[in-house]
């Protein structure tokens, strides 16, 4: 968020802030459409086959992931706002 | 071979006392909290739409969560999820990824909806496509796409409650007369009608504490103790491993553990094209836009997904079912009620009922104010009484939520099961159809309103017509939601490819018309309107300010 400081006014459409947010949103896409890369049945957690624990456990990669991309959002929405109320 | 297997013998032979003792009491508490709820945070002028069918705009995060939560995990999917698993294994957990997938999507488009939404005081989505592209024809099919889609939905719920009151046994045999068998579903349809129309999304935004509460209680139990009963995960998954293996109906295996290569594109096309229809189905807007802010919904899409993780475990207990050996009669719908009967005792699978029962009634209530959102405000106001005042449009409403539900029972009660199934699965194909309207306009102006009409058209015919042509064991059309993907070859979500279709067909007519200089509609929004804020100039005023985040039982 620093990097936009100098420039507050200017409304850049593509920021780095905005590529990592907009990565850590595509990234379970990319995860869960690759069928094949969790299409089996080994290694098991506590008896359940991989294809079932994996996907659950991308449920909290992607929850995570979405926190992150909103605290980012959220916090280059302030600076733009040039740290006024809210 | 069980030690309950004798009690579960009662159970399905008789009504089984005390189970529905419990699931009678939760349902009266449930119905006077629907009352009650039209008193809950009242704002001082209450005859509008914004009241009615938006509960003011003035639901914080936690209601927000709840209503959303309640809304999209249906009992439907309570009872479906489990079924498809336990049918087919693998194929039905497509939910998982689905539901993984809808939270990042909607992190990008639904803050503009809302923003522009509340600026313009837009109940609908029809409202905003109408406003965007000035083309009351694109509203229009926006809106009937959405009524379509939405009534079938509707219709499944009540099927989901019949399911829970055939397991106890109030469902009647084949020999009773159709009125007392069907007695039970029409006391609770009339409830939530009556509940619904005085209170209007007030009503199942309280009840939803209760429904996701239960929801909650009885999956942590069930993924709990059920194992142990059994002997553990990895017994389960042997017996399920076993089963699958043996042929079915096809003569082929039944199922498998884990997607083999020929089912790996329906997979992936299945649960991202339902990520896509989810939030343009009508219920899930409604919910979105009755919240406080626009952070409510950012902050939603970070906090929703619990529901997800609760819909994996879910969806693990069709395997347990295999395991138990659960009787289902050839219907796999009742394979979780069923279950719940024969491994809980009486008391909590009375819980369990009411769960899944209350798990109807919310989701029920949000698509019939949904539903009658759409048809006052894109088809009675734009096109049948231009003049129509706040009150007219809250009294037709009101009336409207009662029709739509009237049509789904009858639905329900005069048609086969399956008819209901077919018509969600075809709706699904077609809600996903308006997304290049809704999302296309949230972010740009290009499309032109002609070429988003024929994309809607091409999308909507060719999804219908290959929904048609799927063939499975038991039905001749309609049998399934995924056909060969053209061109590419490989087996895929119908709807999925009809929507390609759908925005090909839109960009190039798009440029065309463009290139023939044909006339644009007038867009009333303007881009700020699209990040505005609760808080920001002219955006609140005019609405009856929120009362503190107060939850339920008061």
């Amino acid at each position: 968020m620093t990097e936009h400081d100098g420039t507050p006014t200017s409304r850049q459409v593509v920021t780095p802030t905005r590529v990592v947010a907009g990565l850590c949103l595509i990234a379970p896409f990319v995860a869960m459409l690759w069928v094949g890369s969790y299409a089996k049945i080994e290694p098991t957690l506590i008896g359940i086959p991989f294809f079932y624990w994996y996907q659950m456990l991308w449920v909290l990669i992607s929850t995570a992931l979405t926190m992150i991309a909103y605290k980012l959002v959220q916090r280059e929405n302030r600076a733009r706002k040039g740290g006024a109320a809210t | 071979m069980l030690p309950s297997s004798a009690l579960a013998a009662a159970g399905t032979d008789g009504v089984n006392g005390v189970a529905l003792t419990v699931f009678v009491l939760f349902f009266i508490a449930v119905t006077v909290m629907g009352f009650l709820a039209a008193r809950w945070r009242k704002a001082e002028q209450s005859a509008s739409l914004d009241e009615w069918g938006l509960g003011g705009r003035s639901f914080g995060t936690w209601v927000t969560w709840f209503l959303l939560g309640g809304d999209l995990y249906t009992a439907y999917t309570f009872v479906a999820v489990p079924a498809a698993i336990y049918a087919a294994g693998a194929s039905g957990f497509f939910a998982v990824p689905y539901t993984i997938l809808v939270y990042p999507m909607i992190f990008t488009f639904l803050p503009r909806l809302w923003s522009v939404s509340h600026k313009h005081g837009y109940v609908t989505t029809s409202d905003f496509v109408r406003g965007r592209f000035g083309s009351k024809g694109l509203s229009l099919a926006v809106a009937l796409t959405g009524i379509l889609a939405t009534m079938p939905y509707i219709a499944l719920q009540l099927v989901g409650i019949q399911a829970v009151l055939d397991v106890m046994g109030v469902g009647g045999g084949e020999n009773t007369n159709w009125f007392v068998k069907d007695l039970p579903l029409l006391i609770a349809f009339a409830v939530l009608a009556a509940y619904t129309y005085s209170s209007g999304l007030r009503a199942p935004a309280l009840i939803a504490f209760v429904k996701d509460g239960l929801i909650y209680l009885v999956i942590a139990v069930a993924i709990i103790y059920i194992p142990i009963k059994l002997g553990g995960f990895d017994a389960i998954f042997h017996a399920a491993g076993k089963a699958f293996a043996e042929p079915g109906p096809t003569g082929k295996p039944r199922g498998e553990l884990a997607s083999g290569p020929n089912s790996q594109w329906a997979y992936a096309t299945l649960a991202l094209g339902s990520a896509l229809a989810l939030f343009m189905y009508p219920h899930s807007i409604t919910a979105t836009l009755s919240s406080r802010s626009r952070n409510v919904i950012r902050r939603n899409t970070t906090i929703l997904p619990l529901y997800s993780l609760m819909l994996g475990f879910l969806a693990l207990l069709g395997f347990m079912a295999i395991k138990a050996g659960t009787e289902t009669h050839g219907n796999a719908q009742l394979a979780i009620p069923q279950l719940f009967e024969d491994m809980f005792p009486s008391w909590f699978s009375g819980v369990a009922f009411a769960a899944i029962g209350i798990g109807a009634l919310v989701p029920a209530a949000i698509m019939s104010i949904a539903a009658a959102n759409l048809f006052t405000r894109n088809v009675y106001k734009d096109f049948l009484r231009p003049g129509a005042t706040p009150e007219q449009e809250h009294k037709v409403a009101k009336l409207v939520s009662l029709l739509v539900k009237v049509g789904a029972l009858v639905f329900v009660l005069s048609m086969d099961k399956t008819v209901a199934i077919n018509f969600q699965l075809l709706g699904g194909i077609w809600i996903l159809q308006t997304m290049p309207s809704l999302v296309g306009g949230l972010f740009t102006r290009w499309f032109h309103r002609w070429a988003l009409l024929a994309g809607w058209a091409v999308g909507m015919v060719y999804g219908t017509l290959a929904a048609y042509g799927v063939a499975s064991p038991t039905q001749a059309h309609f049998g399934g939601s995924s056909a060969e993907i053209p061109g590419i070859g490989q087996i895929g979500y119908i709807g999925l490819t009809a929507f390609v279709l759908n925005v090909v067909v839109t960009v190039v007519l798009t440029v065309v018309l463009r290139a023939l200089k044909a006339p644009d509609g007038i867009d009333e929004t303007s881009p700020g309107d699209y990040t505005a804020d609760a808080g920001d100039k002219g955006v609140t005023p005019d609405l009856p300010p929120a009362t503190a985040d107060v939850p339920a039982g008061r």
